[in-house]
């Protein structure tokens, strides 16, 4: 029994079997599952890890591992991880870490932790299931354990009756999305009667683009673009956010980004034969130019911290869209794929870390003033700089990363987002530059509002605890590796991810 | 001989759960849409396996070899455990709703805007 060879299914089994034993833990002390969850966190850090360095070593080959025995692997439960699958793996390993020890101190004065703690470690584990497997029935699993486990964090403030509102309408629609892919899962297996990813693709690719596999795409793009709240679908995303507690909006981040890879892995994998047109491709850029200015110009006008950037969140998510979406349009050329298709997903994957980082960072950074002053509203908090040092400069860095200010790598990203999508539309690069810029003018408000001016007496705002201090400080540590070492990233992770995503996988293989 | 006729039920049924999800105000009615929802596609998932006159596909005591595709009851089965948890989830969010605001109508639940 070789242990390596069993690192993929460690890396979903360990949190699911950890988050029921989680609260048997509560029973021993109060502490007790914090240090235990946190202990999963890091060991599924680590297996992440491990397994990055044995897919970066096969190259574009991915690994199957087949539940059970190694036969007939079309028709067994599969796990199917390319580049761009352990590139996901990574970005929730990292950021489910640093929620969770930022998480110690900001749900200390609740009941309920054990609780916590369980849902926590159930998004990683819908995360993780959604991006490691090989099969359309399980991508409908994991993106339900997702879901619930989100809901159930989104109305953790049970005092509160704003968290119940946002927990049931992000319930109701991820609800019924889930429900349309089921029946997309439904639509292939009528077809071709299996439900591994790679067999399906080999189905859609034999025959000609029938209705029923439009059908199944529309379904498809709708409901991750739902999960990784692009503008037409994203009615439920700030609130979801803003009522989300502390750490876990950032842990949102991540896990809706599953969405955005199930979406491409849609586009790449299941489609890539018949998508030999534009078309697809302008739809994914239509919702990245959408949910981009939309959403910058909805944060423009917040008042509340956590809301402001849920709408950037969404107006982010944009700048991926059209990246990829770039990429998928100019699929059925290859000359301009090579041109600068390719840099388009580099520079849209590439955002997607970036993304988790910078915004995950402004999310705790948000939780922490919450954590102090007591409220969300920026009009009632003023002069934190003077008592929160910390605070003020990982949102500094933060703000920088996200309006894409030359060193820090939230610019690496877009530069090269702007510079591919400049020679497919000169006019899309523009608005992406306009929505910078906007980004900066409505960070430069709350930097301005939150921390500046005269100390605000009435409240004791001192530094916040230490374990939020670390897990911001993670999140600060790999923003500024990426802002200092842009080009050696873009190599090691993201050139194999954008190559994985355009070689398609196999129909069968093994370790 | 039955033709089409699970799938036009099938259509029947996912549309009305979706308007009434969509168009009602009271949110006990949007859950029923949504197991509405539920429903069809279970039923469109078991259409999708059967075969005419097939038997249970139990391959020790199989009379013939003639039987409806399992893998679809599987799926089914899934779903509805799934769906079980997200109905059971979603009307006790309802029952903390109604504790706070005194009202399952849609039009008073809207605290969060803007």
């Amino acid at each position: 029994m070789n242990f390596t060879e069993h690192i993929p299914i460690l890396v979903i089994a360990l949190p699911l079997f950890a988050a029921f034993l989680t609260p048997l833990m509560g029973k021993i002390s109060r502490k007790a599952p914090r240090y235990f969850a946190t202990a999963v966190f890091v060991i599924v850090a680590f297996l992440v890890v491990l397994l990055a360095n044995m897919v970066y070593s096969r190259g574009t080959e991915p690994i199957i591992y087949t539940l059970g025995s190694q036969n007939d692997t079309i028709f067994r439960i599969v796990l199917e991880i390319d580049a761009f699958s352990i590139f996901m793996a990574l970005i929730m390993a990292i950021v489910s870490l640093a929620v969770s020890i930022y998480s110690w101190a900001f749900v200390d004065k609740y009941s309920g932790q054990d609780k916590f703690y369980t849902l926590l470690l159930l998004v990683a584990v819908g995360s993780y299931g959604m991006v490691l497997t090989g099969d359309m029935f399980n991508l409908f699993v994991f993106f339900e354990i997702s879901s619930i486990a989100l809901c159930g964090l989104v109305a953790f403030r049970t005092e509160r009756g704003e968290s119940f509102e946002a927990a049931f309408k992000y319930m109701a629609y991820s609800t019924i999305s889930g429900l349309l892919l089921l029946f997309a899962v439904g639509i292939f297996y009528s077809q071709y009667g299996v439900l591994n990813i790679a067999k399906i693709a080999e189905g859609v690719g034999s025959g000609p683009f029938n209705e029923l596999n439009k059908i199944a795409l529309g379904l498809l793009v709708t409901v991750f673009a739902l999960k990784a709240g692009s503008v037409p679908f994203h009615m439920t995303t700030p609130d979801a956010y803003s009522e989300a507690p502390g750490g876990v909006a950032a842990l949102y981040v991540a896990a809706s980004q599953a969405g955005l890879y199930a979406l491409f892995r849609t586009c790449f994998t299941i489609y890539r034969p018949v998508i030999t047109t534009e078309t697809i491709g302008w739809v994914v850029i239509i919702l990245g130019v959408l949910s981009m200015f939309v959403g910058v110009t909805m944060a423009l006008v917040q008042k509340d911290i956590k809301r402001l950037m849920a709408y950037h969140a969404i107006s982010q998510t944009g700048y991926m869209l059209l990246g990829v979406g770039v990429g998928i349009a100019v699929l059925g050329n290859p000359a301009a794929l090579d041109a600068y298709g390719k840099m388009a997903m580099e520079g849209g994957i590439f955002h997607i870390i970036n993304h988790a980082m910078y915004k995950g960072l402004l999310f705790l950074t948000a939780a922490a003033i919450f954590y102090r002053v007591g409220t969300r509203n920026l009009n009632e908090m003023r002069g934190l700089a003077h008592t929160m040092k910390f605070t003020t400069i990982f949102f500094m860095i933060g703000a920088l990363s996200i309006a894409g200010i030359p060193p820090m790598n939230g610019f690496s990203s877009k530069l090269m987002i702007y510079e591919s999508v400049y020679q497919f539309s000169p006019i899309l690069s523009a608005i992406a530059m306009l929505v910078s810029v906007l980004t900066l003018a409505s960070f430069v408000k709350v930097f301005y509002s939150a921390f500046m001016g005269p100390k605000n007496e009435k409240v004791d705002a001192k530094e916040v605890p230490m374990s939020m201090l670390v897990g911001m400080a993670i999140l600060t540590g790999v923003i500024i590796v990426f802002s200092l070492f842009p080009g050696l990233v873009v190599d090691t992770i993201i050139k194999p991810a954008v190559e994985a995503l355009l070689h398609g996988w196999p129909i069968a293989g093994g370790m | 001989m039955i033709g089409n006729a699970p799938y036009i039920v099938v259509g029947f049924i996912i549309f009305l759960g979706l308007y009434t999800a969509i168009f009602k105000r009271n949110l006990i009615k949007i859950v029923m849409g949504i197991t509405l929802v539920e429903s069809g596609v279970n039923l469109f998932l078991i259409t999708l396996g059967y075969r005419t006159g097939g038997g249970a596909p139990i391959f020790t005591q199989a009379t013939n070899m003639h039987m409806v595709l399992p893998t679809p009851q599987a799926l089914t089965l899934t779903s509805i455990v799934i769906g079980v948890a997200t109905t059971a989830l979603m009307l006790s969010f309802i029952v903390m709703i109604y504790k706070h605001y005194k009202s399952i109508d849609a039009k008073d639940v809207r605290r969060l805007k803007g």
